[in-house]
């Protein structure tokens, strides 16, 4: 197996520690990995995105300029990268926020409404894991057992209270887009 | 010891600590603060030293005196801020003071931006500063190397008594990949020549002003010698699909990373594409680089500047094959996509 | 046999000095030698020459020595004293080295209170590239770069160093001396000791400002040129203590 992928909504979205709990969770289950956050112009332009690549082989280049996956949270970003992605990939989106309409590419959609998912679990900020559920669900890429290990190791241990909401966001994700294969 | 995922720069300055290092000087400057920042935070518990000069110029200065004092020594900046550092640098290597200095490079010229780029390959190459000297340059390509070659870079500066550069750049120190540290870090050799007190002993005089020319240029021969030596025997390079490879590209440091992307795609087009990859910028290894195109028809060299290692891959060469060039500077970054089209027109070029 | 009074410190070396006739580093080198070896420290000193006719500095003093970039002997003090803080460390620097291209460099070790000790030579001049003016030239005094005398409105303003430096947090002591009678000679191996106990007190930053004598470039005899000291740079560098933290009596 051989991901790259884009992650991508506002600053504030959980955007970077979506892809560094992503990219933990591939370390963990003994893939190369590598994790990069934007860099650049769009650091400042209110959109916030990263690079992750998660792979059975060695990894080149880190930097993902045409995923094959590209999860957006917001519709700048989606604007911004929809565009980019490879024929026969995937645009996960959260529907919530974002018109899903597409210059007619050859690229597969998965619309989860996760903002208001996460609005009904309770805490907006977990939009983030709502849209991490539905990718594991859809990809298999990695294991949701192994990305609540991770969750222990990336957030401080003040933070371990948190734990149980995400896992419920994660599920939530992965319960709707099971719904939808 | 199990994985960590890391950023580059936290990846160094852990290597660093885990090599022993104790003293660190420097001054802010993105793309590098990760550095500073981690070792602020670290050092105290250690107890060992974190000091923020007030220039990079009294930054390096500090380093030279704690180098003379016989501590493994480290400071790390970016472009304009090694600038800055390079009367320093030459004293150190005059003084053949061992220490670590890292460049997360950034774009150049002048104040340039904060996004990576390679621009200051010429700058560590050929001689930071005044006089005849070199640094040992190591240039890594992943954030295990950013701690791998760290922990190098000391060993190899206290083995040749000579500074040695980190060429780095934000790419690298921004990325987080796993990482695996070294459990047997380099152990410090003995300093007999640090002036920590003439305790029983004449005093020891760390100097570089030899006002006899003859004096001067003995001193100097005895430079050349020791990098003849370091020539000789501390030449470092990878390569990649190279043994059959019509096309040779030619990278370092994080670009080498986009280049191995595009040797893959061309290789799934069925054009025999491979990689050669310095380690060592300074000492260049010239005979791995001819050995690696032995068989090649064309190379390609791929830089994040405007062609700086490519007149060292020339030289290596000896015109033997038509050498092309893709750069980027500025802070852009070729994309495997573009390195692959420079490829594919090469590789039309040579069908003829 | 004669009875021995007076023998060379050991903690100068048996090289002669190449200072020309009349120059005041003999006197202080001399003065700093004897009191490092009387504070039975000679063997955990490292001195800093800086660049400057004190540039040989290490062929004189008889202890481990660095040799630093022009101005930045503070900075390499720094890095020597925080690996070794029970060391003793000083610099020797002169005007143009310190107050000039220096001047970032001793600001920044005194405000943070270095533990070192930093020796100050002020004869108003570059000595050795030529007599060229210093930023402690005065006001009127000719030299090679100001053949019509320091205009203020041209070169600006000598600059008090003692005085800038009192002002900072981290420092310890300060205080100018001179070297132009043999009571002031005495006085100004006062004024070094004391700022030698201040750093083995673990105190701060110490500063001892010299006013010197440079005859060659000054153009005149060495009397003359003492006298110079006396009756021109005096009213301009008031000799005193500036700031200690010296214990009284010590």
């Amino acid at each position: 197996m051989h991901h790259e992928l884009i992650i991508a909504g506002f600053g504030g979205q959980g955007i970077m520690f979506a892809g560094q709990l992503l990219t933990y969770t591939g370390m963990m289950e003994d893939r190369h990995v590598s994790y990069i956050p934007s860099y650049g112009p769009e650091m400042r332009g209110g959109t916030a995105n990263c690079s992750v690549v998660i792979s059975e082989k060695e990894i080149g280049s880190p930097i993902v300029t045409d995923p094959g996956i590209l999860v957006t949270l917001n519709q700048p970003a989606f604007d911004k990268f929809a565009p980019t992605v490879k024929d026969g990939g995937l645009i996960i989106y959260n529907s919530t926020l974002i018109n899903g309409e597409l210059p007619g590419e050859d690229v597969e959609t998965l619309a989860v409404p996760a903002s208001k998912i996460a609005d009904e679990l309770g805490n907006p900020r977990i939009t983030n894991m709502v849209m991490l559920g539905a990718l594991i669900k859809k990809t298999q890429m990695v294991s949701l057992e192994t990305i609540l290990d991770s969750l222990e190791k990336v957030l401080p241990e003040h933070r371990h209270n948190l734990i149980p909401l995400n896992k419920q966001a994660l599920e939530a994700g992965m319960e709707y887009t099971e719904d939808k294969l | 010891m199990a994985k960590v995922l890391m950023g580059g720069n936290e990846a160094l300055a852990e290597a660093a600590l885990r090599a022993g290092c104790r003293h660190f000087f420097g001054y802010p400057i993105t793309p590098q603060s990760e550095i500073p920042e981690y070792l602020a935070k670290k050092m105290p518990q250690l107890d060992g030293v974190y000091l923020q000069a007030e220039s990079e110029i009294a930054a390096i200065n500090m380093v030279y005196g704690a180098a003379g004092a016989g501590v493994r020594v480290f400071t790390a900046s970016s472009g304009p801020g090694i600038s800055l550092m390079s009367e320093g640098i030459s004293y150190i290597a005059g003084a053949e003071l061992p220490c670590v200095i890292v460049n997360i490079m950034r774009g150049g010229p002048g104040l340039g931006n904060i996004a990576p780029s390679q621009a200051d390959y010429n700058q560590a190459t050929k001689g930071i500063g005044h006089g005849d000297f070199h640094l040992i340059v190591l240039a890594p390509n992943s954030v295990q190397e950013m701690a791998d070659l760290t922990m190098l870079a000391f060993q190899l500066a206290e083995e040749y008594r000579n500074p040695a550069m980190i060429l780095s750049d934000g790419l690298l120190g921004q990325m987080m990949e796993p990482v695996e540290f070294n459990e047997n870090p380099p152990k410090e050799k003995d300093k007999p020549w640090a002036t920590r007190g003439a305790k029983g002993r004449d005093p020891n005089i760390i100097n570089r002003l030899l006002i006899e020319a003859e004096a001067l240029q003995k001193h100097n021969l005895k430079l050349q010698e020791k990098y003849q030596l370091i020539k000789e025997t501390q030449c470092r390079c990878e390569s990649y699909l190279a043994e059959d490879a019509d096309i040779l590209l030619a990278a370092f440091g994080s670009c080498s990373r986009m280049a191995k992307s595009a040797v893959e795609m061309a290789r799934s087009r069925g054009i025999k594409a491979g990689l050669v990859r310095p380690i060592t910028l300074w000492p260049f290894p010239e005979k791995e680089v001819a050995e690696a195109a032995k068989g090649a028809k064309a190379c390609l060299v791929t830089e994040m500047n405007e062609g700086q290692m490519l007149l060292d891959i020339r030289l290596a060469l000896k015109g033997r094959i038509p050498i092309h060039f893709l750069g980027k500077s500025g802070g852009i970054i070729p994309t495997p996509g573009e390195i692959l089209e420079e490829i594919e027109r090469i590789e039309v070029n040579l069908r003829g | 046999m004669a009875e021995k009074i007076a023998a060379r410190t050991e903690a100068l070396t048996e090289n002669p000095f190449h200072y020309c006739p009349g120059c005041a580093h003999g006197i202080i080198h001399r003065l700093v030698a004897e009191t490092i070896e009387e504070l039975g420290v000679r063997e955990k000193t490292v001195g800093v020459a800086s660049v400057g006719c004190s540039v040989f500095a290490y062929n004189y003093f008889n202890m481990d020595m660095q040799q630093a970039a022009h101005g930045r002997a503070p900075a390499v003090a720094t890095g020597i004293k925080r690996v070794l803080p029970d060391n003793f460390v000083f610099t020797y620097q002169g005007d143009g080295d310190l107050a000039a291209i220096g001047t970032a460099e001793i600001v920044h070790a005194a405000a943070r209170g270095e533990n070192i000790t930093v020796i100050f030579v002020n004869n108003t001049t570059y000595g050795m590239t030529g007599g060229q003016s210093a930023p402690t030239t005065i006001l009127g005094q000719k030299t090679t770069t100001t053949p019509y005398g320091r205009d203020p409105h041209v070169n600006g303003y000598p600059m008090g160093v003692s005085e800038m430096l009192s002002t900072l947090g981290g420092v310890a002591h300060v205080s100018r001396v001179s070297i132009y009678s043999p009571a002031q000679v005495n006085r100004a191996k006062r004024a070094i000791k004391k700022a030698f106990e201040v750093q083995r007190e673990k105190k701060g930053f110490s500063f001892v400002e010299v006013l010197a004598s440079c005859p060659t470039n000054w153009r005149m005899t060495p009397q003359d040129a003492l006298k110079w000291i006396e009756e021109k740079m005096l009213p301009i560098y008031p000799l005193g203590e500036f700031k200690t933290a010296a214990e009284e009596g010590k």
